[in-house]
């Protein structure tokens, strides 16, 4: 019988959400989130009008993602779709940079300058602004229902989705011609897909820095299971130097202490660390997943020392190998430079000069060629053989450009462009329009009464006339 | 866990049943989710709605044409008229042009390859081969030998008349049968075979005399072939001194040609096709490579 009065006991695999309150702090690391956020920010809404030059056929936008006609802008550099790599070596070096950020200080990242960190810092400014401190916040959500709470959570949501629609209104000028944008969404002519962006855009940065914030950071972000990998005893941390805190106690517990010649740590265990903590975890529990490193803690921490008189720095970067050092009674050692961190600074290194020679060589010539398959060759009255071939040509330069192209590994051979109606020494020219690409049916013709392979490598190359610039490709020339 | 069981069914006991009842077991009253039912109500009142406006029903002869008189070939058409109207300015040109222009000038020029390749893939690679090499009986259009010619203007007026065609203007000639018909005997035919082919360094049987089948050569076929057998456009009569064979150059197939005469047909396009895709396909023959 004891079982059946047993209450039953449900377990839900689903943690929910404890709401946190953070505390505004004031501080040095405040100050420069606060830098962060209005630079980053900054650059993030303006950037799409900024203007760089370009030439008449060339758009005028410093940074522009062009998907209807696939082209990347980004001040003096312009990229084609095939050049996709130079994007993968960004990432692989935005990889390593995280890497090397955390093997030497940390969750810089996460702490300052990651968009979720930052937006939700705004939204919290806007939460904080309208609502008050964590305190009223408090109070005020516990509170039953009134018309004043009811005004202030519409004038925060109302803010709130402003700032969201303004990211996501932001966001689509860099996949087009900013300002004409701006015009055509504010007389209502814009195409659906900028709104449709808008709008998803609104909703993703409105649930994510409104409602979801440290949740990002501990659920969906990977970087905190990864954290661990990356991070030794020699890493800066935002950390609790235990060795200085410890035993805690108000300070009249430590007075009382200090007075019986016992061992008396400098943490008084007002909790302001806690308060201010935006992941909603106490720092004095040691490095943990959910912390993302932003320094706020150690603000809070300061101010408080400072009011004692005691020297500020209980929380503050440190290393776990100095905190241990300093409780054997060791001098600290700082070690930057250590194996992890000098082969990520290599590999950086290496990835950005590779990036930057294939930049700095990046040709703006192209040529790809593709042999009829149908037929393979065919022979002409005269018992010669012609082959047929399919020529794409590149031209990368914001003009337009005249090629004469020439055919090598075939001696006698004659080449002829479908459509070309000049030639210079027997070469057709080709013309390819400013920053675009051209396709010409090509027909090579064998020389006549000559014993040919079934198969012979041959090259062809194009010439700018202008400049003397080059590019060529190898392909087969067929016979019986 | 018996009695927990036992004591699910004690709590049930009172639930409505649907009032069936096999053997003692029966069934509960689990009606549809509401919303479920509403939304199969809507789809049968959208059926008669759809049934109204579209058409729907089999007549006898005809069907219901719906109120919107929707069909999905006037709608095919009307995309077709779409496709025609918004090549625009373009597409009036390439009606308008000349040949010689559409070939010097680059963007009519890619219009009317474009054109002329899917028309090419639709009315002529039946007989002449996706890729326009033909086979035997059928010309290879990629080479530079050409029966009625291999000028723009020419193979214009070849795909428009046909070739032995229905139509009043089309390609007309002849290769008799000097065999079945009787005007050359079997002997005759091998030395003047053996002679043509000699034309292009293919003689077959040194025994014959040449000459003998140059004699029988002036008389039959020089009339169209021309003395040094070179051929003669105006007449289709094809080049016999180059390394092309329409009907294939061995001696059996040389011999066989000359015995039963050839009379190949190509169909007429015009009133098949409109003009201007007959003059894109013009221009993509020519473009094929053995254009003159």
């Amino acid at each position: 019988m004891a079982e059946a009065q047993a209450a039953p006991r449900t377990y839900t695999l689903y943690e929910a959400r404890k709401r946190i309150h953070p505390q505004s702090v004031k501080g040095k690391f405040r100050s420069i989130k606060w830098a962060i956020l209005w630079v980053t920010l900054g650059i993030y809404y303006l950037l799409p009008f900024l203007r760089w030059h370009r030439g008449p056929h060339e758009p005028s936008q410093a940074v522009l993602i062009d998907l209807a006609n696939g082209r990347f802008y980004f001040f003096f550099i312009e990229l084609w779709p095939q050049e996709v790599y130079y994007i993968m070596g960004l990432l692989i070096l935005a990889a390593f940079t995280l890497f090397l950020m955390n093997a030497v200080a940390g969750r810089i990242w996460c702490g300052y300058l990651c968009p979720q960190t930052v937006w939700t810092d705004l939204f919290l400014w806007v939460e904080r602004v309208i609502e008050g401190d964590r305190r009223e916040r408090i109070k005020l959500d516990a509170a039953p229902w009134t018309a004043k709470k009811i005004g202030q959570k519409a004038a925060k949501h109302a803010l709130w989705l402003m700032i969201a629609w303004w990211t996501g209104g932001a966001w689509v000028l860099y996949f087009a011609d900013a300002p004409t944008l701006v015009k055509a969404l504010a007389t209502g002519e814009a195409p659906l897909v900028a709104y449709l962006w808008i709008g998803i855009l609104t909703f993703t940065t409105y649930v994510l820095a409104g409602f979801m914030r440290e949740q990002v950071c501990t659920y969906m972000c990977p970087w905190p299971r990864i954290q661990g990998a990356l991070t030794d005893e020699h890493s800066l941390n935002i950390s609790y130097r235990y060795d200085r805190g410890e035993p805690r106690g108000s300070v009249k517990k430590s007075a009382q202490l200090k007075a019986q010649g016992l061992p008396a740590g400098d943490c008084v265990d007002c909790f302001q660390c806690v308060a201010a903590c935006p992941a909603g975890i106490d720092i004095r529990d040691g490095l943990q997943m959910e912390c993302i490193q932003c320094g706020l803690c150690a603000d809070a921490c300061d101010a408080v020392m400072l009011k004692l008189g005691r020297p500020t720095g209980l929380i503050a970067y440190d290393t776990d190998a100095n905190i241990k050092r300093r409780m054997r009674g060791e001098p600290p050692v700082y070690k930057v430079l250590r194996a992890r961190s000098l082969l990520y600074a290599v590999l950086i290194l290496g990835v950005g000069i590779a990036m930057l020679t294939a930049l700095a060589t990046r040709s703006f010539t192209g040529l790809s060629a593709l042999h009829d398959r149908n037929p393979i060759y065919v022979t002409l009255a005269d018992g010669s053989i012609r082959n047929g071939y399919t020529l794409r040509l590149l031209n990368k330069r914001p003009i337009e450009r005249r090629f004469t192209l020439e055919v090598d590994g075939l001696p006698g051979a004659r080449v002829e462009a479908v459509g070309a109606v000049e030639a210079r020494d027997g070469k057709p020219i080709l013309t390819v329009g400013p920053d675009r690409t051209e396709e010409v049916r090509v027909l090579v013709f064998g020389p006549q009464g000559a014993h040919l392979d079934p198969s012979t490598p041959i090259v062809f190359r194009i010439v700018d006339l202008a400049s003397g610039e080059t590019a060529s490709v190898a392909d087969l020339f067929k016979a019986p | 866990m018996a009695h927990a069981s036992q004591k699910n069914l004690e709590a049930l006991a009172d639930q409505e049943t649907t009032g069936h009842e096999w053997d003692g077991i029966e069934e509960f009253n689990n009606p549809l989710p509401r919303w479920w039912l509403w939304l199969l109500y809507a789809t049968v009142v959208w059926s008669i709605a759809y049934w109204v406006v579209y058409p729907s029903w089999p007549l006898v002869r005809d069907y219901t044409h719906g109120l919107f008189g929707y069909s999905q070939r006037a709608a095919v058409l009307n995309e077709v008229e779409a496709a025609r109207a918004a090549r625009g300015e373009l597409g009036k040109a390439l009606a308008s042009a000349p040949l010689e222009e559409i070939r010097k000038d680059p963007e009519l020029l890619k219009l009317a390859l474009a054109n002329g390749k899917a028309a090419f893939g639709d009315n002529c690679a039946s007989c002449h081969g996706t890729g326009a090499t033909g086979r035997t009986g059928y010309p290879n259009l990629q080479d530079d030998e050409w029966l009625w010619g291999g000028t723009l203007e020419e193979i214009y007026q070849t795909i428009r008349v046909g070739a032995r065609a229905g139509h009043g203007e089309t390609r007309q000639s002849e290769m008799l049968a000097f065999g079945r018909d009787g005007m050359l005997k079997r002997e005759e035919i091998r030395a003047v075979a053996n002679y043509v082919l000699s034309l292009s360094g293919r003689a077959f049987d040194p025994k014959l005399k040449l000459e003998d089948g140059q004699a029988i050569f002036a008389q039959n076929c020089a009339a169209c072939h021309g003395e040094t057998g070179k051929g003669n456009k105006e007449m289709g009569a094809p080049d016999l001194t180059d390394a092309i064979w329409l009907y294939g150059s061995s001696p059996e197939q040389v011999m066989a040609t000359i015995h039963n005469g050839r009379k190949g047909v190509m169909p007429s396009w015009e009133g098949r096709l409109d003009p201007v895709t007959i003059k894109a396909l013009a221009v993509y023959v020519h473009s094929l490579g053995g254009g003159q």
